[in-house]
């Protein structure tokens, strides 16, 4: 089931949260939503799942329409909502039971899916316990839990990995990597790396309009700016002729000592290919040992800085 | 109806969990219990049996009580953010309210089936008047119902308890009191709009015994206005 956006805009006040934005998101996509803190993603997420009336625009769950029929929209949908409110005075099963008969799951049906997610999000050992008495990190997982009892065809998660140890982070990705095979999801995240992991397609939004969709690799291709290549040379010169050698060769715009001492070298280069072989031309001739030759990729952290600071 | 009908469950489950429902209990059948039996003008000092002293205990401790459980029902939820959980989920904004609504006057009624054993009591000592018993604890349902509605409506426009809980206590008061004495004080057409809208007026008439329709009219109106209030309120915040 897709999930289609058109033209999507929000007011608050006289501030636009969101400007006329349009996208789509197939089925079986995992859509990473990333964007400074008040960029819009929630407020984009919020009128995805209906909780928030856009001001102008329409959304498409499937073919359903879902500023006209929200009811019909809403079965189909689960959603972790920023902050990931529960009620935390009740227990775990009693919870997940409550939301099963609210999502409308059959009765017979209901303590069998409330099992399947306990095992599923791996709360086996807390589903007695009250909301309030787990750590952040399960709490995460009754809030995925809630997300995904009815077995939703759309999961919609704002940031999902917050507060969470490195360890519970992994398990939470390989949960929604695993879920969204089947599943259209978007989910939000301030961090780069989880969304690099996590999604097949990314899209950054600033101050309520996108400025960047595609995967990964795309957003490197177009973002500006030089290859950068790490080389570490050893040889019977001092580190300063290594230094003006390098500098000389075609395409290398600057060259940088990596530390105070020792001869490793941060190089940006207009052509990477050209480089990184005249690089190691250099070292033939010169009978220098080449101890190393990195490229680096641009990172999607510059991406996004370059995309969101004006 | 079903999806309102989750909603009330929970309600009334959270109330036990959290030791409103028996601190209400308690206190409510202590108070009724100590009026109706022990102090001031009881059943044996006015020598009749009669429900008239539980009733008037009654309609006073139950105007008190019903803020203390309605002010949470709506602003914890706002405070939380578990309401966007709620309202995403397939039911209607509407549904929410009305499960709230249903699982607070569900704990009320259990309340006032705690003080069915006085009515069989007094029953036993002498000649009771069954019908006005009946339209009496009618009249005590009504207008909690009534208070409930307000509560709820106090409780949707902000996300601080106290807020939610003075609020109720002020529109209640109007209802309660003031509008039936500023319906002494008026002459004309003023004073009987005052009087139709205070609310003691109604509930005494159903306390003697003699329902109404006006009066059933009359709570029935507080109850959806209430209501309907809520949900608007509720939409305003999602605008």
């Amino acid at each position: 089931m897709d999930i289609k956006v058109e033209n999507l805009s929000k007011l608050y006040g006289s501030q636009k949260a969101v400007d006329d934005i349009s996208f789509v998101v197939k089925t079986g996509e995992i859509l990473g939503f990333l964007g400074p803190n008040g960029a819009g993603k929630t407020t984009t997420m919020k009128a995805i799942t209906t909780f928030l009336k856009p001001d102008s625009g329409k959304i498409f769950i499937g073919n359903i329409n879902a500023i006209d029929s929200p009811q019909e929209v809403k079965k189909k949908i689960g959603y972790l909502p920023e902050n990931n409110p529960l009620y935390s005075d009740m227990a775990v099963i009693d919870y997940l039971r409550f939301v099963a008969a609210l999502n409308g799951v059959a009765k017979q049906k209901i303590d069998e899916r409330v099992l399947e997610m306990v095992n599923v999000c791996g709360l086996k050992g807390e589903k007695h316990k009250k909301i309030e008495e787990l750590s952040k990190g399960y709490q995460q997982r009754v809030g995925l839990a809630q997300a995904l009892i009815h077995d939703p065809e759309i999961l919609v998660l704002d940031e999902p990995t917050t507060g969470l140890d490195p360890n519970q982070i992994i398990e939470i990705r390989e949960l929604i990597k695993r879920i969204g095979r089947s599943k259209t999801v978007i989910l939000s995240s301030h961090i780069l790396a989880e969304v690099e992991a996590t999604c097949d397609r990314i899209m950054i939004i600033n101050k309520g309009k996108i400025v960047a969709n595609g995967t990964a690799a795309e957003l490197r291709k177009h973002s500006q700016g030089n290859d950068l290549i790490i080389a570490e040379i050893e040889g019977n010169v001092s580190r300063d002729q290594f230094y003006t050698a390098l500098a000389e060769l075609p395409h290398v715009e600057m060259v940088d000592f990596l530390s105070d001492s020792g001869n490793k070298f941060e190089i940006q280069s207009t052509n990477m290919s050209a480089t990184k072989h005249d690089i190691f031309d250099l070292c033939v001739k010169n009978k220098w040992y080449l101890v190393q030759l990195t490229p680096i990729e641009t990172k999607l952290e510059d991406i996004f800085r370059e995309l969101t600071l004006n | 109806m079903d999806k309102a009908w989750i909603i009330a469950r929970r309600e009334l489950a959270s109330f036990f969990d959290s030791l409103m429902a028996y601190i209400l209990l308690i206190l409510f059948l202590g108070f009724s219990g100590l009026f109706t039996w022990i102090l001031g003008s009881d059943v044996f000092f006015i020598n009749q049996a009669s429900l008239q002293a539980f009733f008037s205990v009654a309609y006073w401790s139950l105007f008190f009580f019903i803020p203390a459980l309605t002010m949470r029902l709506l602003a914890e939820e706002n405070k939380s953010g578990t309401i966007e959980l709620l309202l995403t989920r397939p039911i209607s904004d509407w549904q929410v309210i009305n499960g709230k609504f249903m699982g607070t006057l569900l704990l009320i009624i259990i309340a006032l089936a705690f003080t069915i054993p006085y009515y069989i009591t007094v029953a036993n000592i002498g000649n009771i008047d069954h019908g006005s018993v009946i339209s009496g604890y009618l009249g005590l349902i009504l207008m909690s119902a009534a208070y409930i509605s307000i509560g709820l409506f106090a409780s949707s426009i902000s996300n601080n308890q106290i807020v939610g809980f003075l609020l109720s206590l002020s529109i209640g008061i109007l209802f309660h009191i003031i509008f039936g004495v500023l319906a002494g004080s008026f002459n004309g057409w003023l004073s009987h709009v005052f009087n139709y809208l205070s609310l003691s007026n109604h509930f005494e008439s159903m306390a003697r015994g003699v329902i109404d329709t006006r009066d059933i009219i009359y709570f029935l109106s507080i109850i959806f206005i209430g209501l309907i209030s809520t949900e608007a309120v509720l939409k305003r915040k999602r605008m």
